[in-house]
């Protein structure tokens, strides 16, 4: 589903992301680890295409089509979401609002009339459940006074609202209690299908208890430098990053 | 700021002005220029009484000897008061009682403005509506339905003919004849406008509203709106404008007066939508209009709401007189500004009677070039025990080149009153924008959304029927001002 080929991108003239890898198939689940700065959002952001973020070499396709050519709206539209690390305020801005534009705007790019308000509205209503997503956080502004926790189930439930077919999730579980991980984890594995594919950024192996991933990779100084499956994040949490950072030097070293 | 912003801000530069048609019709225009020969056939024409063309008269002594204001922070436009025509009527028979006789092209003109004159058609009568092109009334909907409560709803100079005395008792009882040189001139050569009388007790049935539309070349509207809520009265009054995109200045200088009796309510909206000039601030209409209120008796309230996104210049302050004991006045602004525009706005508060309150509500949007002021005085007097304001005054600024500026006045002569003043200043972030386009949403419709969010206090003050006008009318405005 998606292909990176030696992904470089820079921010304000500064490499960040040095010769990316990695493939996606439907149906996946891919968690991306990492040290601080190393990378990880970097790439979330360029993937969803902020304008911030200069690609200067490399390849990325989404089921064989040049995303990196595509606007934000439109990577969007083909079904690209991003569960943002910190997710901005926008008051005044009706939450239920917002997502019924989204929505058809996306419908509108697929050739499809607006949604129905009662289809909407029984929509709200389901995915809200499954994120255990209070009705009156739904109908207040866009974040605007959320907590750290609430905004970040609020990406949840705008995943659940947009059903993406790659989502990335940057982080999602930072900030959030042991109950609304739990929440956020079984609402994200509900979501997952064979259709579909997720990236799931974070610094604890706790989540992928919950989310588990069938992929584990590594992302160290713009680079991909380990990938196995889920017992590479629990040898990660015993170890810590040095072994992996003595290693990938070594091999740069070569 | 990056080529793709550039790109979409010089869409919006672009962005045509969709009011700018001309309308065909044949025209009774006066010649060039203003005398005291001006004023007397503008009076003539009217049929007015000899003590109103006296008032005019006066005002015009007035008015040439008043130098233009200084205290703006930009530069003063010359206005060459001899090089206008001071009225304009559509040739027309002398009084129209049916839609029938009203000019074909003037129905069409205000149909494709979006104006209904024909009442079967208009929304079940929630509104009624005064149609005023150039310098006379044309139409006013629902007269008869009104009049059955006692509410009169008509053109000015109709007043003047069949309600004299109200017209003598109020005009210029709230904005004097003296107090600017805009004020002054209108008094002088008013041609029409809307007048509104509710009873005792009444509340008026629908919204009113008038619709101001500019077409003649070389003219300046001058139109007078007197609003009188008697005791106990409700009324909520609309007002609209637009006009034919000319590459000439047009010059509209109003004034508006509102008297609300013990225990009224007047509820004054408008969407202010002149001709803007062009990219490079070419053409466009001055907008200097006086509006003031007056709380005359105790538990009396007066609310402004406006959301301003037309003219090359507006300079408007609508205020309110605090007399009555307990009188409430507020003020809800949002003001626009792109391109070349220059928008300095805001209101005067002045208490007076005791308890009095007043609330002021201001949100300022700069884009392009452009430049937006507010510029609000509170005045409490020493009699004035016990009275409140609150002032929030928000900037919010699109690009690099727009400039946002607070001048807050305060002089307070009570110790019991409490002001409380809040401003800030943003620019919609780049974060705020992605964050909207990476669910899917057009940027431009991004930021209509972000502008309507950040205005929504003052939307919400709108009658409903106008706030969805208002919300699209913000959202097209901005249409390409990303960045
Ligand atoms: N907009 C920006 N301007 C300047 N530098 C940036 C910007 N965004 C990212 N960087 C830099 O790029 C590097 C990678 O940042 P990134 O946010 O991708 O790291 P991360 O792996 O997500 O880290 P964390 O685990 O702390 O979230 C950092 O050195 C960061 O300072
Ligand atoms: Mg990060």
């Amino acid at each position: 589903m998606l292909s990176i080929k030696k992904l470089h991108a820079e921010v304000e003239g500064k490499e960040i992301l040095k010769g990316l890898d990695l493939e996606i198939n439907a149906g996946e689940v891919h968690a991306i680890m990492g040290p601080n700065g190393s990378g990880k959002s970097t790439l979330g952001n360029v993937l969803a295409g902020r304008e911030s973020y200069e690609v200067t070499e490399g390849e990325v396709l989404l089921d064989g089509r040049d995303l990196l050519e595509l606007s934000p709206e439109d990577r969007a539209r083909e079904g690209v979401f991003l569960a943002f690390q910190y997710p901005v305020e926008i008051p005044g801005v009706s939450n239920i609002n917002f997502l019924k534009t989204a929505i058809n705007e996306i419908r509108e790019y697929k050739g499809l009339p607006p949604v129905e308000a009662r289809d909407f509205l029984n929509m709200v209503k389901e995915k809200q459940k499954l994120v255990e997503f209070e009705a009156k956080l739904a109908n207040r502004s866009l974040n605007e006074g959320f907590s750290g926790g609430e905004k970040k189930r609020n990406e949840i439930f705008q995943l659940a609202m947009l059903q993406p077919k790659l989502a990335i999730l940057d982080e999602t579980d930072s900030g959030l209690d042991i109950d609304a991980l739990r929440i956020v984890a079984r609402g994200v594995n509900q979501l997952r299908s064979k259709d579909n594919a997720f990236i799931v950024i974070t610094h604890y192996q706790r989540l992928l208890e919950y989310i588990v991933p069938d992929f584990v990779h590594v992302l160290y100084n713009g680079r991909i430098v380990r990938s196995g499956t889920k017992e590479l994040a629990l040898e990660l949490e015993e170890k810590g990053y040095d072994w992996i950072k003595e290693t990938a030097g070594a091999e740069n070293a070569i | 700021m990056s080529t793709k912003d550039n790109e979409l801000l010089k869409e919006l530069t672009l962005e045509e002005y969709k009011y700018g048609f001309t309308t065909d019709i044949e025209m009774d225009i006066a010649p060039i220029g203003l005398t005291e020969d001006t004023v007397r056939m503008i009076s003539a024409k009217k049929n007015e009484p000899e003590w109103l063309l006296e008032w005019r008269l006066k005002a015009l002594r007035h008015f040439l000897q008043m130098d233009m204001p200084t205290w703006q922070n930009f530069d003063h436009p010359a206005v060459s008061f001899q090089d206008i025509s001071y009225y304009a009527a559509p040739k027309a028979k002398p009084k129209l009682n049916s839609l029938d006789e009203v000019d074909p092209e003037l129905l069409s003109t205000f149909a494709k403005l979006g104006i209904p004159l024909d009442e079967q058609k208009v929304l079940a009568g929630v509104v009624a509506v005064d149609a005023v092109f150039d310098s006379v009334s044309v139409k006013t909907t629902f007269r008869e339905k009104l009049k059955e409560q006692g509410v009169i709803f008509c053109s000015f100079g109709e007043a003047v003919q069949e309600h004299p005395e109200l017209v003598k008792q109020y005009l210029g009882s709230v904005v004097p004849q003296t107090d600017n040189i805009y004020a002054a001139l209108n008094s002088a050569v008013f041609s029409d406008g809307s007048f509104v009388y509710i009873p005792k007790g009444v509340r008026c049935p629908m919204e009113l509203s008038t619709y101001f539309r500019i077409n003649a070349e070389n003219t300046g509207q001058f139109e007078r709106t007197l609003i009188i809520a008697d005791e106990g009265a409700y009324v909520s009054y609309l007002e609209g404008c637009t006009a034919p995109m000319r590459d000439e200045n047009q010059l509209h200088a109003a004034v508006v007066e509102l008297i609300a009796l013990k225990d009224a309510e007047i509820k004054y909206s408008t969407v202010q939508n002149w001709y803007p000039g062009d990219k490079d601030g070419k053409g466009g209409i001055y907008n200097f209009v006086t509006k003031r209120g007056i709380c005359k008796g105790d538990n009396s309230k007066i609310s402004w709401t406006q959301v301003e996104t037309g003219s090359a210049i507006t300079w408007k302050y609508p205020g309110v007189i605090l007399k009555g004991d307990n009188s409430v006045g507020e003020f809800y602004s949002v003001a626009l500004t792109r391109n070349r525009q220059v928008a300095d706005t805001g209101t005067k508060m002045i208490h007076l009677g005791k308890n009095t309150k007043s609330k002021i509500i201001s949100k300022g949007i700069s884009a392009g070039h452009s430049h937006n002021s507010y510029r609000g005085l509170v005045k409490i007097a020493a009699g004035a025990e016990n009275s409140r304001n609150f002032t929030q005054c928000d900037s919010l600024l699109i690009g690099d080149r727009c400039g946002a500026h607070t001048f807050p006045y305060i002089e307070n002569r009570n110790k019991s009153a409490k002001l409380e003043h809040e401003a800030t200043t943003s620019k919609i972030g780049e974060d705020q924008l992605f964050y909207l386009t990476q669910r899917g949403i057009d940027p431009e419709k991004a930021v209509g959304l972000i502008v309507n969010g950040y205005a929504k206090e003052v939307l919400n003050q709108l009658p409903m029927e106008f706030a969805v006008e208002a919300q699209k009318l913000l959202a097209i405005s901005l249409e390409g001002s990303v960045g």
